[in-house]
């Protein structure tokens, strides 16, 4: 498809970035648990404690979050002051982590709120501002916290209620990727935003079967705007739908002529293994942020795979809309990452 | 474009919500009952044969008797569970025997130091004060409304036989 090289609006959801937007560095920030996962190597930060040596648990989220664009900024060697813009967002009411980081950080803020979905999101807009030429450089970043995520949308940390097998792990941890134009790193190529799908899931610990058609009707418009089919790609993961979303994933696009197996995979599942107690697997905007902006950048860096797509998944939920009956819109937007160094 | 075949804009799915949510549902591990119930027995019945050994002990070697011992025995299960919470146990055996630890005493009051402890953070009064009754204010409420309506039942009943 796009025949025009410098086509950009390839459709109402699908953009095409054409001025060899790179993402030219990447850092992640974990807790314990991530840093005892698979991945756990190509971490930048790794805290022993849920605390990251605060006081409260949302301080340590924002300590995350600052670690990790620290991180990025200081891989690709340059100062905050050289960055445009920072678009980031959290799970947090009121995107509390990003604001109280991006003062610190003394980076023009953008802040932005897709739940689990903000980590492409924001690296979506980040291309496309810096594509457009508002910006030279721009970082975006994510973060969740386990415990704060258990607080605002559950129960207390320490309350004995049972969870059921579907229900999900909050990943403790934050990423950041600097987007820029030309020298290394993967192109940013095309992105899809997602339209806000619902189909009626109500049960707020099952949020991979609230999310599966939110990710598919994102591939679906992307496999059709771009022409391309999940066969193009060597990798293509879906941020956080975990051991429930993913069969779901997998079966409603083969019922849609798209045969994902081989080349698809869940951020949720990646990021841990399954004697790690975390129930269907991991959830939150680090989910797709820890496991991309470490493991799939590396991976593509080093030449082992070459073009991926990342589909950000995201449930819109609200502890009030729950209580008050509202089944869960979600949401998923996806970026192509090809190529490497 | 592949669109061109199809009506629906790209990205809509064809099916309804109700075939969707009838074919998500064999993708979702259901708890299992029975493994559950057992896990509740057992745990849930060690918990309360834990309180009778306090009783008698009460009974035994501080003087009380069967009907007074029961204040300082729920009092120290109250203590026991709390102490839990406090260390960050509590939460797993609830996980693991599910009602068995929630139906005691004991999950009562972990209902209310878990609270406690998460919103410390939020000051004393507002925080700790605030929310502690979070989750345990509901099973008050409903259990004072009860206890009001099976009072006046009693004594209308009292009344008229």
């Amino acid at each position: 498809m796009s025949s025009n090289p410098h086509l950009k609006r390839v459709s109402r959801q699908t953009w095409h970035f054409d001025q060899n937007v790179r993402l030219q560095s990447s850092a992640v920030a974990v807790g314990p648990k991530e840093g005892e996962g698979p991945l756990a190597s190509l971490f930048d930060v790794i805290h022993d404690d849920m605390y990251a040596g605060q006081n409260t648990w949302e301080n340590a989220e924002r300590q995350l979050l600052e670690d990790a664009v620290s991180a990025a900024l200081k891989k690709a060697g340059i100062a905050g002051s050289e960055v445009d813009a920072i678009l980031a967002g959290d799970l947090l009411n009121q995107n509390i982590t990003t604001n109280f980081t991006a003062e610190k950080l003394e980076i023009p803020l953008l802040g932005m709120y897709g739940a689990c979905s903000t980590s492409m999101l924001t690296l979506a807009t980040a291309a496309a501002l810096v594509n457009a030429g508002y910006a030279n450089r721009a970082i975006a970043a994510c973060s969740s916290h386990n415990a704060t995520a258990e607080r605002q949308y559950r129960y207390p940390t320490e309350y004995g209620g049972q969870k059921p097998p579907t229900a999900q792990w909050t990943v403790t941890g934050a990423g950041a990727g600097l987007v820029g134009i030309g020298g290394t790193g993967p192109r940013i190529t095309y992105a899809t935003m997602g339209k806000v799908v619902d189909m009626g899931i109500k049960d707020p610990l099952d949020m991979g079967s609230a999310m599966a058609p939110a990710a598919v009707s994102t591939f679906l418009a992307h496999f059709q705007d771009t022409g391309r089919k999940p066969q193009d790609y060597d990798l293509i993961v879906t941020g956080d739908l975990a051991s429930v979303g993913y069969p779901i994933v997998k079966e409603l696009m083969l019922a849609e002529g798209y045969d994902m197996d081989q080349v698809y995979n869940d951020c949720g599942l990646m990021i841990y293994t399954p004697d790690q107690d975390v129930f269907a697997g991991g959830s939150g905007c680090a989910s797709s942020a820890v496991v991309t902006y470490s493991h799939i950048v590396d991976q593509l860096n080093r030449g082992l795979l070459k073009k991926v797509l990342v589909c950000a998944t995201g449930a819109l939920l609200s502890p009030v809309s729950t209580q008050q009956g509202n089944s869960i819109p979600c949401i998923a937007h996806a970026v192509a990452l090809e190529g490497g160094q | 474009m592949a669109t061109k075949t199809k009506s629906k804009p790209a990205g809509s799915l064809q099916m309804t919500k109700q075939l969707y949510q009838q074919q998500a549902s064999k993708f979702q591990p259901k708890r299992n009952v029975l493994l559950n119930s057992l896990r509740a027995f057992w745990v849930g019945g060690t918990i309360c044969l834990l309180g009778q050994a306090v009783q008698n002990m009460y009974i035994h070697f501080f003087g009380f008797t069967e009907k007074t011992a029961s204040n300082p025995t729920v009092a120290t299960l109250i203590f026991l569970s709390v102490l839990l919470t406090g260390l960050g146990v509590y939460d797993n055996i609830g996980q693991y025997a599910g009602a068995g630890s929630a139906v005691p005493v004991t999950g009562f009051a972990n209902s209310i130091a878990s609270a406690a402890i998460e919103h410390r953070s939020e000051g004393l009064v507002l925080g700790v004060g605030g929310n502690m009754f979070k989750l345990a204010g509901s099973v008050i409420v409903f259990g004072v409304v009860a206890a009001f309506v099976a009072g006046i039942l009693k004594s209308l009943i009292n009344m008229f036989f």
